[in-house]
């Protein structure tokens, strides 16, 4: 019975915006005539037309597609480079410390607007002082989104990453010294071991954000061709609710897009599982 | 126990989800006479609105308006059609032309027909055309128009030698001349992510994209004229004699600051944009009529312009009539939506409002005005279809994805008809064949 207001949050703010959004992916518009005046327009059952629409429509794939590419290099690169400055953090001959801690963690208190108008000025040919790149182009748009989303997103990770290397007693280095250990040595094998639950959060976290990718090509879209209104799937679904105005095909592509995100995030769960925690299928 | 708070929790969810669709259906959108003082809200972005509003609170204390200030643009609409679908739309709302047969359509926006006969005769026949969408209806009062003109750097296309263009062949000539003799400066730039200034093009060259036939629409949005548009400056673009960024960026901005861009097909609204975008260029701008297809024709285009609507579910329709008409027809409403919200009003009186030009083009062209009002009177609009979302967002992605794969420019107009069409059979619009 103590769980009476845990339900009650549960009910109102999770099961029936998602009962809702299950219910609006079943309907469709249906208009007679030309549309106009009074009536012309109905609501009216769609059965799975919008869902199996959602799943079908190739344009929905091939933003899977680009997300995949995009989010390989954030995750590789960002987790890579909070995992390194966790490390470097944590050993003992660093210097300032505090201060790159604060330096790294800093870009994630940006919002994500702001870092990738930020980034877009750095990008445009004509503002850019790096000069020669077009990174705006075809080829360069994904690695230059991915930068805004690492360089925002490392602090964090690192910061995860290296309360936990804190949290690992002291005396299991001195063991591995003792032992004749070098430094390299104890964060290869010593420290990275204990830190995989740590690594594994952060992934899932990175993987589910990368699911989502929205605010970097929305912002970026403006100045350059070469990111369509379809980009990522979660812009698609924006499109299709307030550009096109058709909230019904929108809810049926949440719907495939929280699958397909329930499916990753739980699918590397369960293949990390054993490693990660230890436990015994 | 347990199982009766699960009971208790699942009927206050029930009570609350049955409150909130009851409060849906509680408006009464019929009109009826303000018993009382009444408060309009007003969903707009033209500047100093409230300014505007201030003064009709004066002189009105049984009709007070509230101005929320918007966001312009596609993003507006859709906020609206929102609002609207959610039961709390604004008692009036700005809207642009071509998204005003979307409102139509969703039932967001009142008929205003039974009282708006007086008010007819302010317009001319094509604007009013714009908001009855040439039907018996009546959607909204013309608020602002947007003739397209040509505005140009008088002291750069002397220094280059090249005459104002008359006709888009010539313009394309004096593309080629100017970016022959610097490589770094174009004439102007194609943009991918503006569909109303490619629409008013469109209009310019006789474009129908969308027309009503009897009980049918009819989808003409590749037709030859809007082929020809889009194959004339997908031409130069391939050249490589027109730059080819999107207005509006930092980059277009910086072009036509530095006088590395130098001229751009736009509307009467232009100063405004370019006094804030390109504040060195004062002083130096000139306009003149679009480029014309033909040598001798005198046509022009419109790029924006909106209306004032009244939203379907205002309960206060006929002081919300009352303010938009007089916002939109009173003499002193327009002096002061000229001075104040620096539009360009759409009624015929307004304009002989429009005295002094505008502070940017004072010495270059002192007659801008008058400039407006000869080219204002050639432009020609069509009628806009119930799903111009969906088609200005095909404009985007297909204009990108040409210009991305170095595709013709007819290829980009054709998808824009298909998405148009697909979206629209979708719906369940009936198509003339």
């Amino acid at each position: 019975m103590f769980l009476a207001p845990a339900i009650v949050l549960f009910l109102l703010f999770f099961a029936l915006p998602i009962g809702y959004t299950g219910y609006l992916s079943l309907r469709r518009t249906k208009v007679s005539g030309l549309g106009l005046g009074k009536g012309s327009r109905q609501e009216v059952w769609a059965g799975a037309d919008n869902l199996t629409a959602a799943v079908a429509d190739g344009e929905l794939w091939a933003g899977w597609s680009r997300v995949v590419g995009y989010g390989a290099l954030v995750l590789v690169v960002m987790l890579g480079l909070a995992l390194l400055f966790a490390l470097l953090l944590d050993s003992a001959h660093v210097r300032l410390a505090r201060f790159a801690r604060i330096a790294i963690f800093l870009p994630y208190a940006v919002p994500g607007v702001v870092a990738s108008l930020l980034w877009g000025f750095l990008y445009l040919p004509s503002l850019t002082p790096i000069g020669g790149i077009d990174f705006l182009g075809a080829t360069a748009v994904t690695f230059s989104m991915a930068n805004v989303a690492v360089w925002g997103g490392t602090g964090f990770n690192m910061l995860v990453l290296y309360t936990n290397l804190r949290a690992i007693p002291r005396s299991y280095y001195e063991a591995a010294r003792i032992d004749g250990a070098s430094e390299l040595a104890i964060a290869l094998r010593v420290k990275i071991p204990l830190l995989v639950p740590a690594i594994v959060l952060t992934t899932v976290f990175s993987l589910i954000a990368t699911v989502q990718v929205f605010t970097e090509p929305t912002t970026l879209r403006p100045f350059s061709n070469t990111i369509s209104s379809t980009w990522s799937p979660l812009m698609k679904v924006y499109r299709d609710a307030f550009v096109t105005g058709d909230l019904y095909s929108a809810a049926a592509t949440s719907l495939v897009i929280a699958a397909v995100s329930l499916v990753v995030s739980f699918g590397f769960l369960r293949v990390v599982r054993g490693r990660a925690f230890g436990e015994v299928r | 126990m347990r199982t009766t708070r699960l009971a208790l929790a699942a009927l206050a969810v029930t009570l609350a989800a049955g409150c909130s669709s009851g409060g849906d259906a509680a408006p009464e959108p019929e009109a009826a006479a303000p018993t009382g003082p009444v408060t309009l809200t007003y969903w707009t972005w033209a500047p100093n609105m409230d300014k505007i509003a201030q003064v009709w609170n004066a002189a009105n204390p049984g009709i007070t308006v509230t101005v929320s200030k918007q966001a312009g643009g596609d993003d507006a609409a859709a906020k609206f059609l929102t609002a609207a679908k959610a039961g709390n739309a604004p008692d009036l709302v700005q809207a642009e032309y071509q998204h005003l047969p979307s409102f139509v359509a969703a039932d967001a926006v009142a008929d205003l027909a039974a009282d708006t006969a007086a008010v007819k005769g302010e317009y001319a026949e094509g604007l009013w055309g714009l908001v009855t969408l040439g039907t018996e209806g009546v959607y909204a009062i013309p608020q602002d128009s947007g003739p397209m003109m040509l505005y140009y750097r008088k002291d750069l296309f002397e220094k280059y030698k090249i005459d104002v263009p008359k006709t888009w062949d010539e313009y394309a000539e004096a593309a080629r001349t100017v970016h022959e003799a610097d490589p770094k400066v174009y004439l102007g730039s194609f943009s991918s992510k503006d569909p109303g200034w490619f629409a008013g093009l469109a209009q310019q060259a006789g474009a129908q994209w969308w027309s009503i036939s009897g009980d049918s629409w009819k989808v003409g949005i590749d037709d030859a004229a809007t082929t020809r548009v889009a194959e004339f400056w997908g031409g130069l673009v391939a050249e490589g004699v027109i730059d080819d960024q999107p207005y509006f960026t930092p980059e277009w901005n910086k072009a036509l600051n530095d006088g590395t861009q130098l001229s751009w097909p736009s509307a009467v609204w232009g100063p405004g944009v370019l006094e804030s975008n390109a504040p060195d260029g004062k002083g130096k701008w000139g306009v003149a009529p679009l480029p014309q297809w033909t040598a001798g024709e005198n046509h022009s285009g419109f790029w924006g312009g909106s209306s004032t609507a009244v939203s379907s579910g205002s309960k206060n329709r006929a002081a919300a009539l009352k303010f938009a008409t007089w916002l939109n027809t009173d003499p002193a409403a327009l002096d002061l939506l000229v001075k104040e919200a620096f539009v360009y009003p759409a009624a015929g009186k307004g304009q002989t409002a429009l005295g002094d030009p505008p502070a940017y083009f004072a010495e270059s062209q002192p007659d801008f005005w008058q400039q407006a009002a000869t080219i204002g009177t050639t432009a020609r609009g069509f009628t806009f279809g119930p799903n111009v979302g969906v088609t200005y967002n095909a404009y985007k992605d297909g204009f990108d994805k040409a210009l991305k794969d170095k595709a013709p420019f007819a290829t980009a107009v054709k998808s824009m008809q298909d998405a148009t069409v697909a979206d629209m059979q979708k719906s369940g619009f009936t198509m003339a064949g």
